[in-house]
């Protein structure tokens, strides 16, 4: 494909060419344009993260001591389940759809995505599966309170449902149905929009995370809408899947979601890998360590994360045989995991190093993800897993994984790219603040939840045994200056736009990094319309030691 | 003006937002159904007619454009691609309920009728299938026997998936009347296929005692024969779209690819139908 036409749906002839953004609001809800849209998830995701932040900040207030204070607790529960699925499907999910639909296509010279009018569609999607689900939170009997695994007989009793269930069910299967069609697009993009000269193991470590990552959601959405859809039928139409009594089995509900869920958290991480090893070169000044190993790590975590569902259900009274397997399967995803924290580790070893606020979040990440990562291996012991299941011990296990993990590597794209997307330079001060308040508060918050989980503190209780006062109060304190910092980012974000330092920043941004990546040889701002006709050469530095 | 060589990228889209809007009444208004509310039918059905009226004229206009020779051969990948995973995604929508269906017979049914739960809940209960569970879920039925109506099926749908590549042939020789009687002949055996499922269903009913509710048999039975019937249905329906796009004179034989999808999918839910006639009807 060589030049690229450009049309409306009514063929105006004579616009043909240069054409701008259609003008007004209506530009953002028409829009095909892969940087609309981009902009569009990512400011979607990031509102959904205050949305879900703020029910973070009820829960840990509840939990700031012991006793009952504030809410009652089926509201509490309504919160923590709440929470999980607006972060997990509208907030983490959508920004890396939003970073992939930005910078995809920007990185391998394509002037669109594939199917601009289905990426639209996808956006819209999003939006009314958050709408459908968001709207349980104002009908009589709360928001769904079951958790948000959903898992049967619990979430089908009429106290916990009221009228929440059939509206969070339908959420999901718009959720689902977005996310396939972001994904599908990704990976017709990817396969069939790349720059004649950039080969597969050509392509940025980000275009290749997102490209497993698109197949990991094809392949997954549609069974947690399988299983949801059971749900449905179990309550609503006498199905007895998950009934014991016509022969169904409320375990094998946990056992679909969880083959759902497991490959979910790798979609979550897995971009986030990419980035970071997209931005780590840059600041360490040096080509990516290992980005052979780095393309066939993230495909070997993608394909184990089909066969290890099980280390979720360990207690639930599996047979034996079934325990061991699952406890060695998923001890093997340490293994391809360990390289990668190697490489990044090896890419920064006797680089030129500077600490700007996306390298400062990316060498955060690499060693908070990787305590993440230990907690993870002892769980996966299923004899010690009877002791953390269910406890604290596993909700700080996740959120080290996706907290300094997932949405610090989201911030740290936020600064690196910025510049570039408007031509603005962030303030670097405001920054490392927002940097230092963010990653020591979030131990404070997080750290402590070991303890309490070990000492078995059970997850999802509004009320506790005092023995577990102080670690509680501290994890809350940690809890609100977290919370209190990312205003910071928000600020950020929003005086960047307006026009940050006032500080012109050239093509490449960041010093050299027109080697690492296509994107720093456009114009800063990005145009409205890039590669319309594709680059001749790729930048090859990152893939140095495979040629 | 557009030529051949040229990726094609639209500017801006207006059928997107519109479908989704209707989507999410239609879904809206059934969980309001769902909770008894009387608003929910009725917003079923605006969200419906948004949502066909949304198909109608995304699909005029794709067809318009493929016509006016809009799209490149590197479109035309793309949207291959497209289809291509969308079935994909379909494959893996099935498994699950294929996955049910084997977890319950080898795993979940025999457990109730063995060891503690035996000794301790159910001592009365044999374990076999079909079965509607220990607690006669759904009362007296009798299962679904496989040499009747579903043989019959089966035969309808092979041969639907030859006529169908007849078609094909004729679409990529250029025989205008193979292609239309093809596609014709497809889309009949489709709708009869679906007629005598809805006799099955009917006699199920009414005659055999066999419900969604009758256990576990009858969940994984209707819930996979209903699911397929529904693809059915919506394959059906493409095919007459290009059907009647054929008649109208599209398509050329280096450029169709929405016969080609058509036929993807319809190829697709005969293999799904052969693995229900195997594993739901057969054994
Ligand atoms: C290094 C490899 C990892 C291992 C070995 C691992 C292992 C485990 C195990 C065994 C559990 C179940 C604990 C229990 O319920 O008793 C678990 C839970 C969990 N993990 Fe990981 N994990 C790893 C990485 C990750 C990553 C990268 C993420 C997300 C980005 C993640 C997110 C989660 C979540 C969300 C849960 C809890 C789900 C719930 O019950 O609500 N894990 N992990
Ligand atoms: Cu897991």
């Amino acid at each position: 494909m060589s030049a690229v036409a450009e049309h409306d749906d009514h063929h105006d002839h004579h616009d043909d060419h240069d054409h701008g953004p259609a003008k007004g609001l209506l530009r953002w809800v028409i829009t095909t344009n892969h940087k609309d849209i981009g902009t569009l998830y990512l400011l979607f995701a990031l509102a959904m993260f205050f949305v879900g932040g703020s029910m973070a900040m009820v829960i840990r207030a509840e939990l700031f001591e012991p006793g009952l204070q504030f809410v009652d607790p089926a509201f509490f529960n309504s919160m923590t389940t709440m929470h999980a699925l607006v972060m997990v499907f509208g907030a983490v999910m959508p920004a890396f759809v939003g970073l992939a639909n930005w910078q995809i296509p920007l990185m391998i010279g394509a002037a669109d995505m594939a199917l601009p009018r289905m990426n639209n569609m996808s956006f819209w999607m999003l939006v009314a599966g958050v709408l459908l689900l968001a709207s349980t939170l104002f009908m009589e009997g709360g928001a769904p309170n079951g958790g948000w695994t959903l898992y049967p007989p619990l979430v089908l009793q009429p106290i916990t449902v009221g009228k929440a269930l059939p509206f969070a069910i339908f959420s999901v299967h718009l959720l689902g149905i977005s996310s396939i069609m972001g994904a599908i697009n990704i990976i017709a993009t990817i396969l069939n929009m790349r720059a004649p000269a950039m080969r597969l193991m050509d392509m940025p470590l980000f275009v290749w995370t997102w490209l497993i990552t698109a197949f990991l959601l094809i392949a997954v959405m549609p069974v947690f809408a399988g299983a949801v859809t059971m749900l449905l039928t179990d309550k609503f139409f006498h199905t007895s899947f998950f009934n014991a009594a016509g022969g169904g089995d409320p375990v094998l509900y946990e056992h679909i979601f969880w083959f759902f869920g497991h490959p979910e958290v790798y979609i979550m991480i897995l971009p986030t890998f990419g980035v970071a090893s997209t931005i780590i070169p840059v600041f360490a000044r040096k080509p990516l360590f290992g980005y052979a190993s780095m393309v066939w790590a993230t495909a070997s975590i993608a394909f184990l994360s089909f066969i290890v569902w099980a280390h979720h259900m360990f207690t639930v009274g599996m047979p034996i045989a079934g325990e061991l397997y699952f406890m060695y399967a998923t001890m093997i995803i340490a293994v391809p995991t360990g390289v990668k924290v190697f490489n990044w580790t090896a890419t920064m070893w006797k680089g030129a190093m500077t600490f700007e606020t996306p390298m400062l979040f990316s060498i955060a990440f690499v060693v908070l993800f990787t305590m993440g990562g230990f907690t993870g291996l002892m769980m996966s012991i299923a004899p010690s897993d009877f002791q953390y299941h269910d406890t604290y011990f596993i909700v700080a296990h996740f959120h080290y994984t996706l907290v300094p993990a997932s949405i610090f590597i989201l911030m740290a794209a936020g600064y690196f790219w910025l510049p570039k997307w408007t031509g603005h330079m962030y303030n670097e001060k405001i920054g490392q603040l927002h940097f230092w308040l963010s990653v020591i508060s979030v131990n404070i918050l997080f750290f402590p939840q070991h303890f309490l989980g070990l000492a078995g503190m059970p997850r999802r209780i509004p009320d506790y045994a005092i023995q577990f006062a102080d670690w509680n109060m501290i994890s809350s304190i940690g809890g609100f200056i977290f919370g209190a910092s990312q205003l910071l980012f928000l600020y950020i974000v929003y005086d960047t736009i307006k026009g940050g330092t006032g500080e012109k920043v050239t093509d490449e941004v960041w010093e050299d990094a027109s080697k690492h990546g296509l994107e720093w040889t456009l114009p800063s701002p990005v145009p409205y319309h890039t590669w319309t006709t594709p680059p001749s050469a790729v930048p090859t530095e990152h893939v140095l030691d495979t040629h | 003006m557009s030529t051949n060589t040229a990726y094609y990228i639209p500017h801006k889209a207006t059928w997107p937002v519109i479908g989704t809007a209707g989507l999410m009444i239609m879904l809206a208004g059934f969980a309001n159904y769902l909770n008894g509310s009387s608003i929910g039918s009725t917003m079923m059905l605006i969200g419906l007619i948004i949502f066909i009226v949304m198909l109608v004229g995304w699909f005029t206009l794709q067809a318009k454009e493929s016509e006016s020779g809009m799209y490149n051969h590197g479109v035309g990948i793309s949207y291959r691609m497209g289809m291509m995973w969308f079935i994909f995604s379909e494959i893996a929508f099935f498994g699950v309920f294929f996955g049910t269906l084997w977890y319950t017979r080898n795993l979940s049914v025999p457990w109730l009728g063995s060891g503690a739960t035996k000794e301790i809940l159910y001592s009365a209960y044999q374990s076999t299938w079909p079965t509607n569970g220990p607690g006669n879920v759904g009362g007296h039925f009798e299962p679904m026997g496989a040499w009747g109506l579903p043989f019959v099926n089966t035969l309808l749908l092979l041969s639907s998936g030859v006529t169908c590549t007849w078609a094909h042939h004729g679409l990529l020789a250029n025989h205008r009347e193979q292609l239309i009687k093809g596609l014709a002949a497809t889309v009949f055996l489709g709708l009869l296929f679906v007629g005598f499922q809805a006799m099955e269903y009917h006699e199920a009913y009414t005659e055999m005692g066999l419900t969604l509710g009758s256990g576990i048999y009858g969940s994984t039975f209707f819930m996979l024969t209903g699911f397929h019937g529904f693809h059915v249905c919506v394959g059906a329906i493409i095919l007459s779209v290009v059907l009647f796009r054929s008649a109208k004179g599209h398509f050329k034989p280096e450029n169709h690819f929405a016969f080609e999808a058509a036929a993807w999918y319809w190829h697709f839910v005969d293999v799904v139908w052969l693995g229900l006639f195997i594993f739901v009807y057969l054994m």
